[in-house]
């Protein structure tokens, strides 16, 4: 596999520097030395993945570097990722126990950091598992973190795994959407090269959502693991929405993530306040745009952004205009665009305009950021395995849907979470995968 | 106010505290003791004068411990590179200056009568209020005959000790080395030899480490390194053991300047307690300065006045009786572990260290029900944790999740963390409490056993003559 090469933008890298400085070795010592091995440690439950947290910290502070970084990987193979991008005050350091002492949690995700980028320095790559070679085939679809976990495993354990992407590159919104300050678009792709040494095949550039596309799959591998994710944004429904100047909030981060968008003037406005979209208002903000509103329909306590994400952008000088809808998106003069919005009020899960409470923003872009709908299309063509709500119905355990020769996690299963979900995830299908092709043998 | 001054110290010495810099590297000249003094260091034992010697480059080494700085501290320095006569002429400098503060001459001269006789009366004649004679340094000089190559045969320092006191008129303390056997041996024959009063202890012999690049131990000589004196934190219950065996036996109680890992005031009045007349510090002044006198007096001062001791004499070798031999101990005595859920935090660092270093009696059964007695009956530690790696987690996303997996129960601690004591099964042994980080959370606690006291040496005793109920 040759990866397309992601461009390295001066001003994007001048742009998006890391939002937190790595540990100094020293630092990384100190830090690890804070932690009080716990046993059978919360941390280490909080985490999707499981991974042994104190096991990896105290071989930092041994100097065992390498040990420690194995220790994340046989855990979590995108553990350099999950450094980066986990929201950790709601996982591990969340649960981390100094907080109930009044002290400051382990800094974990910095640790975990500090281990792998040891690791990616050392020109290292984690050793294939021993294993006698199974005769299992697996296809997974789609390259982001679920498949890329459940391919890794597999291939760890003697099967054969082969990742079916559509886009470009592999990662999904590993590559293509996290913001660029937490984890570099090239970051991932190395990541996924570590996994491809593993003996994880790719075909990247194919679409697989035709029956006859999944007939063939199913002729040529024994089971195929679902990890396709989301589908595109959710539309905002109203008029003009096709105008030139609207981009959703994944389509504005992949642009300049993939060096096809590297400057902003004027005025954002991102409809939607998750972490998505705080990930767009931000990037439009260091993109050179003088002014961002995000612009919800309920109000500051309702946001489903993370608490550090809001503050974040708040410190990135975002503007919120709250209990705000958007009506229409009308041309303006020279390009620019002119966004209708109306006070709306919440009552029992309706929103009543309050009258004359309209007004008009002048703009030059307009994100829609109000959540990523499902593969409808794909899904449909599925035979035997449930869908509810757009989401793939499968045992969170094992990954097992109704059909038995598909496995499904990540995103696609649970509507969307974190990075750290969708590794869990794609891992446990794997382990069910192969004792399925252990007990057939059998 | 309490009064923190020393007065005649082994017959002679006073001393405005009984905080001493130890004979070593800060004593080093009078320019440096001039300054401790001012900082408020109550005495100083000058780094030992003798014959100067050549040192060698690097002299240091440490122990750091979990990003701790200097827990233990090893040298191969010797004694003092400078001739007899510039220390004795800042000596005399000094006292002149500085006439209420304790200056002792440390001394190390070549095993005969003239050579000692010869450096004591120079040494007083410049004024010093008392003799320290190295029996003690471990490295270096120790090969060519002195230092604790005195300091180790009982007879030899017997025998110096007797030379120095024909000629000496102020108080002779004799530095002991802990790298003996036993080192009242040494401490009976200094008394024996007249001795005023003792130093204990000297550093202890030690490699500190070894680099695991060069295999060269530290402090690395080109290439080569040499066994040092250890001293520090570290050190301080060797040293208060000895202290206590010393001060113990009558035949070799002397007043006594305590030495070994002192820092702070806890640690001298520790010593104090023991028996000592005064302390000496060095390592910790290595460490961070003179300064840190400051802290140690008014830290006593403290400790003094909410005790409500007016002198040191008030308390000192208060602790001393209080130390005894194993088979006088009450075996009837018992104490068990008591968890105070709501100051627990759940790194249930107890519970696996008494399920691997103890005796198996603390569980995680809050929840699923108490159960007591034997090991059989319990989730073992290997149970617990394949129990939380099978468990599915999720991110929590939305605000009603984040609220559900932070919401706080009767304790801040889940109490599925909060382990639970087998009070039937607890031994008392103290490991769960010294391995709790929270201060308060595990007490051990008296419980009534119905047995009236009983030690070994009686059981035994009524065994064997069948006294016994």
């Amino acid at each position: 596999m040759s990866l397309p090469a992601i461009p390295d933008d001066p001003q994007i890298r001048a742009r998006f520097g890391d939002l937190k400085p790595a540990l100094t070795r020293q630092a990384a010592t100190i830090e690890a030395d804070r932690c009080l091995n716990c046993f059978d440690a919360p941390c280490t439950v909080a985490c999707p993945t499981h991974i042994d947290v104190p096991g990896f910290i105290k071989r930092i502070a041994t100097g065992n570097l390498r040990g420690s970084a194995l220790r994340i990987l046989d855990a979590n193979i995108l553990g350099a990722s999950c450094a980066r991008v986990c929201p950790v005050d709601v996982l591990c350091e969340g649960a981390c126990v100094m907080v109930r002492q009044n002290r400051k949690p382990i800094q974990i995700a910095l640790l975990q950091r500090h281990a792998m980028d040891a690791f990616w320095a050392s020109g290292d790559t984690p050793p294939a598992k021993p294993a006698v070679s199974k005769k299992l085939r697996v296809a997974c679809i789609g390259a982001g973190p679920a498949s890329l976990a459940c391919a890794a495993e597999l291939c760890r354990q003697g099967a054969s795994a082969t990742i079916i992407e559509r886009r470009e590159l592999p990662g999904g919104l590993n590559t293509y959407g996290v913001a660029e300050y937490k984890l570099r678009a090239a970051d991932s792709v190395r990541e996924v090269e570590m996994i491809r040494k593993l003996g994880v095949a790719f075909r990247c550039g194919v679409d697989v959502s035709s029956a006859a596309a999944l007939e063939a799959l199913e002729k040529d591998f024994d089971l195929i693991f679902l990890g396709v994710g989301l589908g595109a944004m959710q539309r905002l429904g109203i008029p003009g929405e096709d105008c030139d100047g609207v981009m959703n909030a994944l389509e504005l981060i992949a642009a300049y993530k993939t060096g096809h968008l590297k400057e902003l003037h004027g005025t954002v406005v991102v409809v939607g306040a998750g972490n998505t979209a705080i990930d767009a208002a931000n990037a439009a903000r260091r993109l050179g745009a003088e002014t961002v509103y995000m612009l919800y329909r309920r109000s500051e306590s309702d946001i489903s952004a993370f608490d550090f994400e809001y503050e974040h952008a708040k410190q990135e000088g975002v503007q919120f205009l709250w209990r705000r809808l958007p009506l229409a998106v009308r041309a303006g003069d020279q390009k620019r665009l002119l966004l209708d919005t109306v006070q709306v009020q919440p009552v029992s899960g309706s929103f009543f305009r309050v009258p004359d409470s309209e007004f008009m923003i002048e703009c030059d872009l307009v994100v829609p950021a109000i959540g990523q709908s499902s593969l409808a299309d794909l899904l449909q063509t599925l035979r035997g395995v449930e869908v509810t709500e757009g989401r793939i119905v499968a045992d969170p355990a094992t990954g097992r849907t109704g059909n038995p020769r598909y496995f499904a996690a990540g995103d696609c299963v649970n509507g969307g979470r974190e990075v750290v979900d969708a590794v869990a995830g794609g891992k446990r299908a794997a382990i069910a995968m192969l004792k399925n092709a252990e007990a057939a043998h059998a | 106010m309490p009064d923190i001054s020393v007065k005649a110290f082994a017959g002679k010495i006073d001393s405005p505290n009984p905080f001493w810099l130890a004979s070593a590297p800060p004593t080093n000249t009078g320019e440096m003791i001039m300054r401790a003094f001012d900082a408020g260091w109550g005495g100083a034992v000058w780094k030992t004068i003798g014959e100067p010697i050549t040192n060698v480059s690097s002299r240091y080494s440490a122990v750091d411990w979990q990003g701790q700085r200097i827990l233990g501290f090893n040298n191969i320095e010797l004694i003092s590179d400078r001739p007899v006569e510039t220390n004795l002429r800042e000596m005399a400098e000094v006292k002149r200056r500085y006439p209420k503060n304790a200056v002792i001459a440390s001394l190390m001269v070549a095993s005969n009568r003239e050579a000692w006789h010869d450096i004591v009366t120079r040494a007083e004649d410049a004024g010093a209020d008392g003799l320290e004679l190295n029996f003690g340094c471990p490295h270096g000089m120790s090969e060519r005959g002195m230092g604790s190559a005195v300091g180790q045969v009982p007879e030899y320092a017997q025998m110096i000790t007797g030379w120095v006191k024909e000629k000496a008129r102020t108080p002779v303390l004799v530095k002991l080395t802990p790298n003996i056997t036993d080192i009242r041996a040494v401490a009976q024959a200094a008394k024996r030899g007249g001795a005023d009063g003792l130093s204990a202890i000297n550093t202890i012999n030690s490699i500190t480490g070894i680099d695991l690049d060069t295999f060269v131990p530290r402090p690395n000589v080109d290439g080569k390194s040499s066994h040092g004196g250890y001293c520090g934190p570290a050190v301080k219950p060797i040293a208060l053991n000895m202290v206590q065996q010393i001060l113990a036996d009558p035949e070799s109680a002397l007043p006594l300047s305590g030495i070994g890992g002192i820092g702070a005031w806890r640690d001298a009045v520790e010593f104090l307690l023991l028996g000592c007349g005064t302390v000496q510090v060095c390592t910790a002044v290595m460490h961070y300065g003179y300064r840190i006198v400051e802290d140690m007096a008014d830290g006593l001062d403290n400790w003094m006045r909410e005790k409500g001791f007016k002198t040191i004499a008030d308390f000192r070798g208060l602790s001393v009786a209080k130390v005894t031999e194993w088979k006088h101990l009450n075996l009837n005595y018992k104490i068990v572990a008591r968890i105070d859920p709501g100051k627990c935090i759940g790194c249930d660092l107890c519970h696996i260290a008494c399920w691997d270093g103890a005796h198996q009696c603390i569980h995680l059964d809050r929840v699923t029900g108490p159960v007591d007695g034997h090991v059989e009956l319990h989730r073992t530690p290997a149970s617990h944790q394949a129990a939380s790696r099978a468990s599915l987690a999720e991110t929590p996303v939305t605000r009603r999740e984040r609220a559900a997996a932070f919401a706080q129960g009767p304790y801040p601690t889940p109490l599925a963390r909060i382990p639970r004591v087998d009070e039937t099964e607890c031994v008392g042994c103290n490991l769960c409490a010294c391995v709790c980080p929270v201060e308060g959370c595990i007490t051990m606690v008296e419980v009534d056993t119905g047995l009236k006291p009983e030690t070994w040496e009686e059981l035994t005793k009524g065994a064997t003559s069948g006294k016994r109920e």
